[in-house]
């Protein structure tokens, strides 16, 4: 093997393979790779905490946690998964790896603002984690206030900094990426030749640029109220409550879009290659990204039709809520049509895409319900949210990054993972997926608070469900990070093109040089060119 | 595209600018302008000030007068989308009152 691998031509991986070449690197893809290394740190965070959590949910009465120290857990759970896991996941470790291969780019536009993302995102992250490890917090994600400004005694303001912090790297990779593809697309690749991961990615950057300013500055907000009593969401002190929840939903509504607008990016070129076929309806793909894009700021008030909020505000965001179900429900019918007729091959970021599709359904469409005002009434605040959300986010956007991670695994690092492995994790992962959230629908439609460390006897059965498909899942987990460490000394060499698909990015070797192409390439095709490139291999 | 180079005493008028600016909102803030008990009046004149303060540190300190029209775009983007936060949260802020409060349980 060792003979193998010296044969493979220099590459980002084997130049100047020191630390601190890899500590001071302004190549996007040692930027990708760092980015990976560090999120998956709070994926680990996150999951177990979330284990944690489910087991505790075993008995009625609470088997582990109680009161304070149940919240301090949901809390950890809720941001390291979405501030440290979700929003960084797909953009800052595949979109920083594959952007500029795909336009046929050398790098992003600001090399050096790239990797000084990283440092801020690093910085970001041990403030939180310090914030947890020295007595933790109890404000859930969603940091409410006045409890978050005025009446937790836990490490609110720590916690808020980290996050605060992790914005900015947020802001700069989306400003890298919007530069990146306006101003260095290869000769040849016109805005309607763009692969639709970049499209995706554009949507995505959109969203970071405009909504992130928002939720840092609304933190900053809560630190002021908390630090030196400055009135603005204590009605004690003259502020306003709901006034805190329009300004954290403005972003955080749109952040779910930040999460599940790169998964439906992977989605586009996973379907596209395994299904041999262009993507029907490209323009409307394209589209329906930046619909959702900016549709999605007009309807954060659906998070809050009990809290207060006018009713007449409640109509019009419900209202626009199930517009933005409109450019979503386009790029699953356009996914399933590109299915017909196609010649499918069930690898395993094909599993994820189909995945994908179908849990992003059930995710979106009881998104509906929940933006109905009057079954709202009845929903809210119960496990149906929950379960919900994890449809979105677990069921989408981390089903996404799987497949994402498995497609291009053999470019990023060269090597194969296992055929029947990767199989058979993902649909374990599937099946573990739906034994966890399926019957928290069930709960919450009867009436199960979220956020509670005890529930009436009645609902343990469904809750030992959940839990007992929670511990599936974490295998389902497990499984691919032992497989994928293992191809990285025993897999075969992948190639440079080991699926046969079309994209800039497996015309370059495996793993890329530092400069990812010898000669900037030409392009003369659209994206998705599988007819011509199977009639030429015929 | 070279960049724009633009001259020192453009700089520095516009700087005074910013700071007479500052001194007015300052001034002004002494004065009971009207508008009722929120002193509505105060709050339109701080804010029209500081809208245009913001304005020329966009155009000069940030040369987006003198940048590429899709600089402008991008511009335009951020302010309409501060209008959108701003308008649709005034959406439930102002009809809040329109509803009559139910009032206490009766039985
Ligand atoms: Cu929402």
């Amino acid at each position: 093997m060792s003979t193998l691998a010296t044969a493979r031509p220099a590459n980002y991986l084997s130049v100047d393979p020191g630390v601190m070449s890899w500590l001071l690197t302004k190549d996007h893809k040692r930027i990708g790779i760092l980015y990976l290394v560090s999120i998956s740190v709070f994926f680990l965070v996150g999951a177990v905490s979330a284990a944690v959590i489910r087991l505790s949910l075993f008995t009625p009465e609470g088997a582990l946690l109680h009161g304070q120290a149940y919240n301090k857990m949901f809390s950890l759970h809720g941001i390291s998964m979405i501030f440290f896991f979700l929003i960084p996941s797909i953009p800052a470790v595949l979109g920083n790896f594959l952007l500029p291969l795909m336009i046929g780019a050398r790098d992003v536009a600001f090399p050096r603002l790239n990797l000084l993302s990283w440092y801020i995102f690093v910085l970001g992250g041990a403030s939180t984690l310090i914030a947890a490890t020295t007595g933790g917090v109890d404000t859930g994600w969603t940091f409410y206030t006045p409890f978050s400004s005025i009446y937790s005694n836990t490490n609110v303001t720590l916690t808020a900094v980290g996050v605060f912090i992790t914005g900015f790297s947020s802001i700069l990779t989306g400003l890298n990426f919007l530069v990146t593809i306006h101003k260095m697309r290869a000769p040849g690749l016109s805005w309607s030749r763009l692969p639709l991961f970049v499209w995706a990615h554009y949507a995505t950057s959109l969203i970071m640029i405009l909504g992130t300013p928002v939720v840092a500055i609304t933190l900053l907000m809560v630190g002021l109220e908390r630090g030196l009593g400055i009135g603005l969401f204590d009605p004690a002190l003259g502020g306003d409550p709901i006034l805190f929840q329009h300004l954290f939903w403005f972003y955080s509504h749109p952040a779910v879009y930040i999460m599940i607008l790169p998964s439906m990016g992977v989605v586009s070129e996973v379907i596209a290659c395994f299904s041999r076929k262009r993507i029907f309806g490209y323009e409307f793909v394209a589209g329906s990204s930046l619909a959702i894009a900016v549709i999605g700021f007009f309807v954060w008030g659906h998070h809050m039709f009990v809290s207060g909020q006018s009713v007449y505000a409640g109509l019009v965001f419900s209202l626009l809520s199930f517009l933005v179900a409109i450019p979503s429900g386009v790029k699953v019918f356009n996914w399933t049509a590109t299915l017909y007729k196609g010649s499918v091959a069930y690898h395993a970021p094909m599993l994820y895409a189909l995945g994908f599709i179908g849990l992003f359904t059930i995710g979106g469409l009881t998104g509906l319900f929940l933006a109905t005002l009057g079954t709202d009434v009845h929903l809210t605040d119960t496990y149906f949210v929950v379960a919900h959300f994890h449809y979105i986010m677990v069921g989408g956007a981390i089903t996404g990054f799987m497949g994402g991670l498995h497609f291009w695994w053999p470019k990023i690092t060269g090597w194969l993972y296992p055929e029947g492995w990767s199989r058979a994790a993902a649909l374990l992962l599937f099946v573990g997926f739906n034994l966890t959230f399926f019957p928290q629908f069930i709960l919450g439609y009867n009436g199960m608070l979220r956020r509670t460390y005890t529930y009436p006897p009645e609902f343990q059965v469904l809750n030992v469900m959940s839990t007992a498909g929670a511990s599936i899942l974490a295998v389902g987990y497990l499984i691919p990070v032992i497989y994928l460490l293992w191809s990285l000394r025993y897999g075969q060499a992948a190639g440079p093109n080991p699926w046969g698909a079309t994209g800039l990015e497996w015309t370059a070797p495996s793993p890329p040089p530092p400069g990812n192409f010898e000669k900037i390439p030409v392009v003369t095709e659209e994206a998705y060119a599988y007819s011509t490139m199977e009639t030429r291999r015929a | 595209m070279t960049p724009h180079i633009v001259s020192t005493k453009i700089y520095v008028l516009v700087l005074a600018a910013l700071l007479a600016l500052t001194a007015l909102t300052v001034a002004a803030s002494f004065y009971d302008l009207g508008g009722g008990r929120l002193h509505y009046a105060n709050a339109v004149t701080a804010l029209t000030i500081a809208v245009s303060k913001a304005t020329l540190v966009v155009l000069y300190f940030m040369h987006v007068r003198y940048s590429s029209h899709l600089t402008w775009v991008f511009v335009g983007a951020g302010v309409f989308w501060l209008l959108v936060l701003i308008g649709l949260t005034l959406s439930d802020v102002l009809t809040r009152g329109w509803l009559p409060s139910p009032g206490p349980w009766s039985s």
